[in-house]
């Protein structure tokens, strides 16, 4: 999977978790999650199951923890996706 | 002192009617909400038949974000939002903009138990040793107050948000307890209201305790039978009902339109002493529940021209009209018009009060009394003490003036309110 796609598909994840006045256009590779594209923290944990659904991982706690902006999510799955 | 309270706003999400269009029309016309449900069937429920309101993924888009409407498994909470926040709009109130809150208007939105499903989706996660599947909604979707928590996101209200509970009088007292907010000066407006989640999980206690009718799943809309001599026991029902409550001050400055006053009202407990139990009320209790309304509302016995009663289509109706009876000191044609809207959409629980305090509200503007479903057979020792007339069989045309009614719930706990119809 090259990293484009890898991308789109996280972009998808996120965009329904974007409240209502930040729009998908404002998702970049260094968008933090919570300080730049304002979503709720409680919701990071339903991204996390999102992104265990659509790329069949699994994440651990400390790579939760280590989840801030769009850039540590694409890291974090390709690491995982290379471990599998 | 009080101040005056009325009702500048009404919402509900009901088994034979969504909206107050629909939902006043299918209560003029006699239209049932009680059909028969396969899933009953198929787990082997005795009674296979009930009454809960039609949504559509349309719907439900008008009222729940994409992100919010994610994993929502929750039924109450998609009844109580639509009705709630329907009231709200109905009253002409806008929604709090994005950085402060309406600090003078408040949420008292009851339940009896919120999120059934939610919570059974997650004992499976749970017992599965799959904890950290549950996501984020667990908790939100399945507290009481759930469905307050949304509404009070949704319109943005800074006064008391909160959830009462007091089983199927939770509707009826709740309306007292915004009263008695905005009366005494803490808030101007008030939207209360209540909701009950559908579905087995929540009526199978019911099927158990076997208070439900059997003998009509073929035939669901002649199940419930208030007054009726062959009343068999309450159709479970489900849905939301919401009014938004409202100094009378603040409504006037506004140029609200006004569906009618709160004269007042109150709460008891029989205590489950002398003929109460968990299940049953205490004659006593009820009498003075009604007399204590009258009082509180500063009216006499005989200004009371119609009563919503409890009438759930049990054995106890009978009783209830004694209660009532007694408590006004008035039976045979002297007695009010009364009618049960539980004949067209059961027995709708936690959300019982609201809708058909909803419902009796709606008389006034509509200057009628909507009919009674299935009671021709009325029960004689009903007859005994109140005039046959004095039950509409069908919606007629009489203008009520002053309404009182009533919810009794298990526990013993009572509540009366009493409207009158406002004019200038």
């Amino acid at each position: 999977m090259n990293h484009e796609i890898k991308y789109n598909k996280l972009k998808d994840i996120v965009k329904v978790y974007l409240p209502e006045d930040v729009s998908v256009d404002a998702i970049t590779l260094e968008s933090n999650f919570i300080s730049e594209l304002n979503i709720n923290s409680a919701n990071l944990v339903d991204i996390v199951l999102d992104v265990e659904d659509e790329f069949d991982i699994m994440l651990e706690n400390a790579d939760m923890d280590k989840m801030q902006t769009v850039q540590d999510a694409l890291g974090i799955i390709d690491a995982k996706l290379e471990a599998k | 002192m009080r101040r005056r309270v009325v009702i500048t706003g009404m919402g509900v999400c009901a088994p034979n009617g969504i909206g107050l269009e629909a939902f006043s029309e299918a209560l003029a016309n006699g239209k049932s909400g009680i059909r028969f449900q396969p899933e009953l069937e198929e787990l082997g429920f005795g009674c296979q038949i009930a009454a809960k309101p039609e949504l559509s993924d349309e719907l439900l888009a008008q009222y729940f974000t994409p992100l919010q409407l994610r994993g929502l498994n929750a039924t109450g909470i998609m009844y109580g939002v639509i009705a709630g926040a329907d009231a709200w709009k109905d009253a002409g109130l806008s929604i709090a903009d994005k950085e402060q809150p309406d600090w003078d208007s408040g949420i008292l939105f009851g339940s009896g138990t919120l999120g059934v499903d939610k919570f059974r989706e997650a004992m499976y996660q749970i017992d599965a040793k799959n904890v950290r599947r549950l996501g984020s909604t667990t908790v939100i979707q399945t507290m009481a107050s759930g469905v307050s928590a949304y509404l009070g996101g949704i319109l943005g209200c800074g006064n008391q948000v909160t959830t009462n509970s007091s089983a199927c009088t939770t509707g009826t007292e709740g309306i007292l307890m915004g009263y008695e907010r905005i009366a005494y000066g803490q808030a101007e407006r008030m939207l209360v209201g209540s909701c009950s989640d559908s579905g087995p999980y929540v009526w199978a206690g019911f099927d158990a305790m076997r208070i439900l009718p059997r003998n009509y799943n073929d035939n669901p809309e002649a199940a419930s039978r208030p007054m009726s001599a062959s009343a068999e026991g309450f159709v479970p029902g489900s849905g939301a009902g919401a009014m938004v409550l409202e100094s009378l001050e603040s409504a006037q400055a506004r140029g609200a339109k006004i569906y009618a006053e709160i004269l007042g009202g109150t709460v008891n407990s029989g205590g489950q002493r002398g003929d109460g139990t968990m299940t049953a009320p205490n004659s006593e209790a009820v009498q003075r529940c009604i007399s204590q309304a009258v009082v509180n509302a500063g009216i006499q016995n005989n200004d009371i021209d119609t009563i919503n009663g409890h009438l759930t289509a049990t054995s106890k109706d009978a009783l209830e009209i004694a209660n009532w009876s007694a408590a006004l000191g008035r039976s045979g044609s002297d007695f009010p018009y009364i009618n049960s809207f539980k004949g067209l959409f059961g027995h709708c629980l936690s959300a019982a009060g609201s809708i058909e305090c909803v419902a009796s509200v709606l008389q006034f503007n509509r200057s009628q009394v909507f009919g009674n479903l299935n009671c021709k057979d009325l029960h004689p020792e009903i007859t005994d003490i109140i005039t046959s007339d004095r039950i509409p069989q069908k919606t007629i045309k009489y203008q009520p003036t002053i309404l009182a009614k009533a919810s009794f719930g298990f526990g013993d706990v009572n509540a009366c309110v009493i409207f009158k119809r406002y004019t200038d």
